[in-house]
């Protein structure tokens, strides 16, 4: 980091791409912020009404289950996807026609449109035209997704593995192919157990890129939308609608302007927090690298 | 014979060998270790390739349902669960490009796309190259509200984005796509390309500079070049999200600039939802996918590590 030449000029570079950010992301932001703190009935006519719409909304049940629910979900689906795609990594062939033959076909998923993903799976899973709902129903199983929430949790869940596995394998492949192969080499020499150059060669190669591909999932997974809105549309009941239908719910559906932009900044703020911890995890470990290397 | 296999037990980790008898202990594992690791090898090798392609299987199974249906009429949809098209037609690929409405869908999506990438790798590649040469005030700061952008759900902008475009008159035109997801595939171009622009030896700018190269000149004839396949693997990415993101594209357009993805809602009337045009119109979504991942297919096994391994 040290190396690095101390120069104020370099804002003239970065200034192209902050107006275009800044258009994008600032004014819809302060957009949403004067909306939190106003009532808006008409055109004419608001109220400022201070920090009333977030004690509301901290205290609104509806969304305090939302929370809890995607809570739950983002951490089934990291516990779920990091193991396997770490595991998908050290399967994955590592030369010849195979090796681009599959990495094709992992990496398709991730190339769908996210509503397409819903559709594919709602095709798939339905109990009359679907391979799945149909195969189970045939096996002796009610399988219901509009009927029963834990079947529509499941089926979820298995898509968001379906979709989002392949992130995290092809971020620990490529961490696995920077791994020179003379360490494998001493590996084999000592006689190292296969758990062992697992724990001791690829996993510390692995720590820098799984955070990568761990933050990427927590942020895509703590604002899905598209896919169970377009699967279940947020039921059977409330059981799988997350906070972004949550949100949308509120802002399009019953246009509660006010209640929906705090909400919004909470939503943001969490979000912001938690990337934050990641973000310094990073930096951290970038720092102890250099330092290391020094 | 005997010697060795004794040896061979001693070397039992936990076990105290005598100094002297290690070297004679170790040779011995060395001449053993080839063969001891080719017969362990052979079965964990084809319970490897048995468990890639149980999960390949997963990934291509619900993909083959779509592409079944895809070619069946609806009332074979709805008759008989068949596991391959008995009645094969192409009609409900014939609906869709023989419909404006539906083709345009796919022109608008990729014209907003490729819109998209020109304007993120053209801003962020000076704005990568001052964050990984240069500290200036305000660096560090800068770079975290980038990546929160990246975070940010686009459900909390949608109304805001609405009012914004709409007041500038950019509802409903294919830039005001391309512009909303730059909220997103900016900051990720300029930390993909971060990562590849450090990993180039600072010496090389200095030479250049030395040499009598103008910036701009150094950056487009020498350095653009070295790090290609990292533009490559941002563009990759910048297709991806731009492509597969659907709640800003349909929020900003109505009928002019109107992507697919939004389209397909047209499946589904008042008559029930039309199955096979769905299928076929979700296999047509995916198509630009496997071209993309094609051209970039050498590239993504270095370079989906964004440059940080």
């Amino acid at each position: 980091m040290n190396n690095k030449v101390r120069n104020n000029k370099a804002w003239w570079l970065i200034l192209p791409m902050l107006l275009l950010v800044a258009f994008s992301a600032i004014i819809p932001l302060m957009t949403v912020v004067n909306y939190s703190v106003q009532d808006v009935f008409d055109a004419q006519t608001r109220y400022f009404t201070g920090t009333e719409w977030f004690v509301q909304m901290l205290n609104d049940p509806t969304l305090q289950s939302a929370l809890g629910r995607q809570f739950a979900f983002s951490l089934t689906i990291l516990a779920i996807e990091v193991p396997l795609g770490i595991g998908i990594a050290l399967l994955m062939p590592k030369k010849g026609w195979q090796a681009s033959a599959i990495l094709i076909l992992v990496t398709l998923p991730l190339l769908i449109p996210w509503n397409v993903v819903g559709s594919i799976w709602q095709i798939f899973t339905r109990g009359d035209i679907g391979l799945m709902g149909w195969s189970l129903r045939e096996l002796g199983y009610s399988y219901n997704i509009t009927r029963s929430p834990l079947d529509a949790w499941i089926t979820i869940v298995i898509m968001d593995v379906w979709h989002w596995t392949p992130l995290i394998a092809l971020l620990c492949y490529s961490g696995l192919r920077a791994i020179p192969e003379a360490y494998y080499q001493a590996a084999r020499i000592d006689r190292a157990s296969r758990w062992a150059i697992f724990r001791y060669i690829q996993l510390p190669k692995l720590t820098n890129v799984l955070v990568i591909g761990i933050l990427l999932r927590f942020m895509h997974s703590f604002m899905i939308y598209a896919e169970p809105f377009v699967l279940t549309g947020g039921g059977p009941g409330s059981s799988t609608t997350f906070l972004s239908q949550a949100l949308a719910i509120m802002a399009t559906a019953q246009f509660d302007v006010g209640p929906s932009a705090a909400f919004s900044l909470i939503y943001f703020l969490i979000i912001l927090l938690v990337s934050w911890v990641f973000y310094t995890a990073i930096m951290n470990m970038q720092k102890d690298k250099k330092d290391g290397g020094a | 014979m005997n010697d060795s296999t004794r040896s061979a037990t001693q070397a039992v980790p936990g076990q105290v060998t005598v100094e002297g008898q290690a070297k004679p202990v170790q040779a011995t594992i060395q001449s053993q270790a080839k063969p001891v690791i080719k017969v362990a090898k052979r079965p964990s090798h084809t319970r490897s390739r048995v468990l890639m392609m149980v999960y390949i299987v997963f990934v291509m199974l619900p993909i083959y349902w779509l592409l079944n249906m895809s070619f069946q009429t609806n009332s074979e949809i709805l008759g008989e669960l068949t596991f391959w098209p008995q009645d094969f037609t192409l009609e409900n690929y014939a609906n869709i490009f023989s419909d404006a409405n539906w083709y345009m869908g796919y022109v608008n999506s990729i014209t907003y796309v490729l819109m998209n990438m020109l304007i993120s790798i053209m801003v962020a590649l000076p704005a990568a190259y001052a964050f990984s040469r240069y500290q200036f005030i305000g660096d560090k700061h800068l770079f975290f509200w980038l990546l929160t952008n990246l975070m940010a759900p686009p459900a909390v902008f949608l109304l805001p984005y609405f009012q914004l475009y709409y007041t500038v008159g950019l509802f409903d035109t294919h830039i005001a796509v391309a512009l909303a997801h730059c909220l997103f595939n900016i900051p990720l171009a300029v930390w993909i390309l971060e990562g590849f622009m450090s990993s180039v030896p600072k010496e090389i700018d200095e030479t250049a500079f030395i040499d009598g190269y103008s910036f701009p000149k150094f950056f487009v004839k020498i350095f653009i070049p070295m790090i290609r396949s990292g533009i490559g693997v941002t563009l990759f990415f910048l297709f991806m999200f731009s492509w597969v993101e659907l709640l800003l594209a349909r929020t900003l357009t109505s009928t002019n600039a109107q992507p697919i993805a939004s389209v397909m809602t047209r499946t589904s009337t008042a008559s029930g939802i039309d199955w096979g045009t769905l299928a076929a119109a979700g296999v047509l979504t995916i198509l630009p996918g496997i071209v993309v991942v094609y051209f970039v297919r050498n590239h993504i096994a270095k370079g989906f590590a964004l440059g940080r391994t």
